[in-house]
């Protein structure tokens, strides 16, 4: 089946909708997502999202881009980090307008709390910063945003798998989606097109990250050609529940819990004397690592545990209520009572899709832009987030740049025809799909998915070195050829979520190709990115942004400069 | 341990009318009921159908009828119910296959009591002020992940599908109770309708289906309160 709008948007999640609002007033919009809106996992998100509103002190948007540079280890996109930390308070005053039950302050306002590696005064001391609405901030966020679009007549796509964009002479044309109702092909041709599908976590063992984070628009990106930026930095976030790895906020932290190793010391006084339990991510997440290492976690097992009693039942039923549930449901533990199991768990990807700071998709190292085809949210790469990022921060990337992208293509679509689609685009894709349906492999798609978790998580984790990295392009690569042997037992039309979980096995093994392989060049250790064999910074060589492509010989490294014209490169210490 | 589990199952494509099926699995009794669903559909039977998505009890996608009664299936874990551990989808709303039903008739009613803040006045430079207290009023009701466990557990929408439903009654309160929304009499005249309000006989099963445990009840009663003494 054909459809015609001005711009389509694949993905509901917070970037997506946010584009779609902008769009909306201004041409035809369909928002296509393959869960339904209020499904995306932007509603996962708990602790915050920052902006330097100053409602309970002082702060300013200059010291809220240092933290977000120098919290990236200085690979953040300086000019990028400038335009977020600028455009959060509007941003956010903007989501208040819409609705958003933020909490409040006494008099009224916002309530902000302190999160990791946010600063007042260029890292004099924690500031609080991060905008909530008690510990389900994302939940509301996506709510407000879903409302919005909704009052603005957004055409809604729900449960359509986007499986292939069209890109021709240059430019992007539309997309192929597949009905997962139905097992219906739909072709959409547009004038300017979004990708907003999220993160890809899923490739490792423990993480955070729903089982829809399978990276479906960055591999899409990669297969037609374009590259993908800095794959190497994927954040651990340090308090995930253990073994489940679902999340436990920084705002645990932030409202003041603590971390404690098997002997009952505050750990985190020997790895960040200043900012303690609020360091960011990387460092936090290392630190819980080492003393694992060292014989010192809990019973001398692999975690740790994350101390909120001494808040009082109160400051935990109140703000981190979501928190208290999930410890009663998963653990049988009350955190007001009890320390939380916790151990690093994957996160989030700071790299993927290569944008300019208005979504425009780049091409190449030279940043020549895809006409008519943008990126936002976490699956982009702007960078704001560089080797590391801030917690707040990327709800925050979601509002600012699904807003300018959104912007940028509202003037596109009106300078711009319709541009001629060959003939049946969906001819590939059904060939493909049918190929994948007709399959009697004697591979299993759910045992290979957990062999490739197990080999990120081990080779490709919090520590690495060589000799790991290159035995994880290896694993992954003979991954990828058994998963050509894969069979499916469902042979079916209506809801075949067999089929749709293979095909997204194939993103999620090309996507850890590219990640282990960015991993094992990178000779330096940044942000999130520890090399054991190399375990400092090297400005000198290492500079510089990953582009990763796919050529017919594997994939191929490519690299472009960082744009640093703020804020110089020092040591980073807290 | 072995799990067994007793699972409905419905082909559009194969089937005249709905079967039963079981499986017995290895799971750990602090598994969640969704880790053993996938793990037939992993490595027994690649056919079964359910939605999915966050398992951890925030995004709605897998609310299905667990040993009789509406829950998540990644927040109910094994050994907190009892074997055969039976599973069936919704009640209420069409099949679309084994666990996955139409959500559309859902969400129509949901969109009917205008879910959006409705406000047209200029906006401050800042934040709208609003205190500690009139937030709390709707706190409750903005946990809502719109999952329908609520209304397809109801018995006065099992007899009557036209009407509103817990769900709706929940998200409309979200905004009748916040002060910065002006429709408030919009939505009750709307609620106040034959099919509205009026229609929940304060059963409660809708407050025992609520993983968000939402006191849906209480809400329910706060706009019949409304609608009353037309204050709100
Ligand atoms: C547990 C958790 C807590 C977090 N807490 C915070 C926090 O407190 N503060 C913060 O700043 N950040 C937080 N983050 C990070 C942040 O929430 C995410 O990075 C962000 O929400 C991603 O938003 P998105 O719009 O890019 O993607 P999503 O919200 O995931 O949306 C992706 C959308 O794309 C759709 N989609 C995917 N593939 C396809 C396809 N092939 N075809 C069609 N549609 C598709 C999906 O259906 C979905 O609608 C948290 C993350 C997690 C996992
Ligand atoms: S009120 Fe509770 S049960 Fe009803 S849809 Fe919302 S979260 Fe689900
Ligand atoms: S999978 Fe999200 S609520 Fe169960």
């Amino acid at each position: 089946m054909y459809h015609n709008y001005d711009a389509v948007v694949i993905g509901g999640g917070g970037a997506g909708l946010m584009s779609a609002i902008q769009l909306s007033p201004k041409g035809s919009t369909a928002v296509l997502s393959k869960l339904h809106p209020m499904r995306s996992h932007t509603g996962a998100a708990q602790g915050g999202i920052g902006a330097a509103l100053g409602n309970l002190e002082e702060d300013l948007w200059e010291w809220h881009m240092f933290d977000t540079v120098k919290g990236g280890d200085y690979l953040v996109d300086q000019d990028a980090a400038e335009i977020m930390a600028q455009d959060a308070i509007e941003a956010v005053y903007d989501l208040e307008h819409w609705g958003l039950p933020f909490d409040r302050t006494a008099d009224g306002k916002i309530a902000q709390r302190p999160f990791g590696g946010h600063t007042r005064d260029y890292g004099k001391g924690i500031v609080r910063r991060a905008c909530y609405a008690a510990d389900r901030t994302g939940h509301m966020i996506l709510q407000t945003l879903y409302q919005r679009a909704i009052r603005n007549r957004v055409d809604f796509f729900d449960e359509f798998q986007v499986v292939d964009i069209c890109i021709e002479g240059g430019a992007c044309h539309g997309v192929v989606a597949y009905e997962i109702a139905t097992g219906e092909l739909h072709t959409f041709r547009a004038k300017a097109v979004i990708v907003a599908t999220g993160g890809f976590g899923r490739m490792f063992r423990v993480t955070s990250n729903a089982y829809s984070f399978t990276g479906d628009g960055q591999a899409m990106v990669y297969r037609k050609g374009l590259p993908l930026e800095d794959m190497e930095f994927f954040q651990f976030h340090p308090t995930g529940i253990r073994k489940m790895g679902i999340l436990i906020t920084e705002a645990v932290r932030g409202e003041g819990g603590i971390l404690v190793n098997g002997q009952g010391e505050r750990f985190m006084e020997r790895y960040s004397p200043n900012l303690l339990d609020l360091a960011p991510r990387d460092v936090v997440s290392r630190a819980i690592h080492k003393e694992v290492l060292a014989g010192r976690g809990i019973d001398g097992k692999e975690y740790v545990h994350l101390d909120a009693s001494h808040l009082g039942r109160d400051v935990v039923a109140t703000k981190l209520p979501d928190i208290q549930d999930f410890c009663r449901t998963y653990l049988g533990i009350d955190p007001a009572v009890d320390p939380i199991p916790v151990e690093p768990t994957a996160h989030y990807a700071m790299g993927g899709i290569p944008t300019d700071v208005d979504g425009q998709v780049l091409a190449d190292e030279t940043n020549r832009p895809v006409p008519g085809f943008y990126a936002a949210g976490e699956c982009a790469c702007v960078s704001v987030h560089g080797a590391n990022r801030l917690g707040s921060n990327s709800l925050l990337e979601l509002m600012v740049f699904g807003r300018r992208a959104g912007r940028h293509m509202a003037e596109h679509i009106v300078q711009t025809d319709f541009l001629e689609l060959k003939t049946g685009p969906e001819e590939r894709m059904r060939e493909e799909l049918d190929r994948l349906l007709a399959g009697t492999g004697s591979e299993n798609a759910a045992g290979l998915r957990k062999e490739l978790r197990e080999v990120m998580m081990n080779k490709v984790g919090v520590l690495r070195e060589q000799k790991t990295l290159d035995e994880a392009v290896e694993a992954v690569r003979e991954l990828k050829d058994r998963y050509r042997n894969v069979g499916l037992q469902d042979k079916g039309r209506t809801f075949n979520m067999e089929l749709l979980v293979a095909l997204e096995l194939g993103y999620l093994l090309d996507l850890a190709e590219v990640t282990a392989l960015s991993a094992a060049a990178r000779h330096e250790s940044r942000g999130a990115h520890t090399r054991e064999d190399y375990p400092d910074r090297d400005d000198e060589n290492w500079l510089k942004h990953t582009l990763a492509f796919r050529t017919d010989g594997g994939v191929t490294l490519k690299y472009k400069p960082v744009n640093v014209s703020f804020f110089e490169p020092k040591p980073r210490t807290y | 341990m072995d799990v067994k589990l007793r699972i409905k199952r419905f082909d559009p494509e194969r089937d005249d009318k709905p079967h039963w099926q079981e499986y017995t699995v290895p799971a750990e009794p602090t598994d969640r009921v969704l880790d053993a669903l996938l793990q037939i559909k992993g490595y027994q039977d690649g056919t079964l159908a359910l939605r999915r998505s966050c398992a951890h009890g925030v995004c709605g996608s897998c609310a299905m009828r667990i040993n009789h009664l509406n829950r998540l299936a990644c927040k109910t874990l094994v050994k907190d119910v009892k074997q055969p551990i039976v599973i069936e989808p919704l009640k209420g709303l069409p099949v679309i296959k084994d666990l996955v039903v139409d959500m559309e008739p859902f969400f129509e009613k949901f969109r009917i009591v205008k879910p959006f803040l409705v406000n047209d006045e200029t906006p401050p430079p800042t934040e709208w002020r609003q205190s500690i207290e009139e937030r709390a009023r709707f706190d409750d009701t903005t946990k809502c992940i719109l999952c329908a466990s609520c209304t397809t557990s109801c018995p006065s929408f099992w007899t009557n599908s036209e009407y509103l439903g817990p769900a709706s009654l929940v998200q409309a309160h979200r905004f009748i109770f916040d002060t910065r929304d002006r429709a408030a009499a919009e939505r009750l005249d709307i609620l106040n309708a034959r099919e509205g309000v009026w229609r929940c006989r304060t059963i409660f099963n809708c407050v025992e289906a609520c993983p968000r445990e939402i006191n849906i009840t209480k809400a329910i009663g706060q706009i019949k309160k409304a609608l009353v003494y037309n204050r709100f």
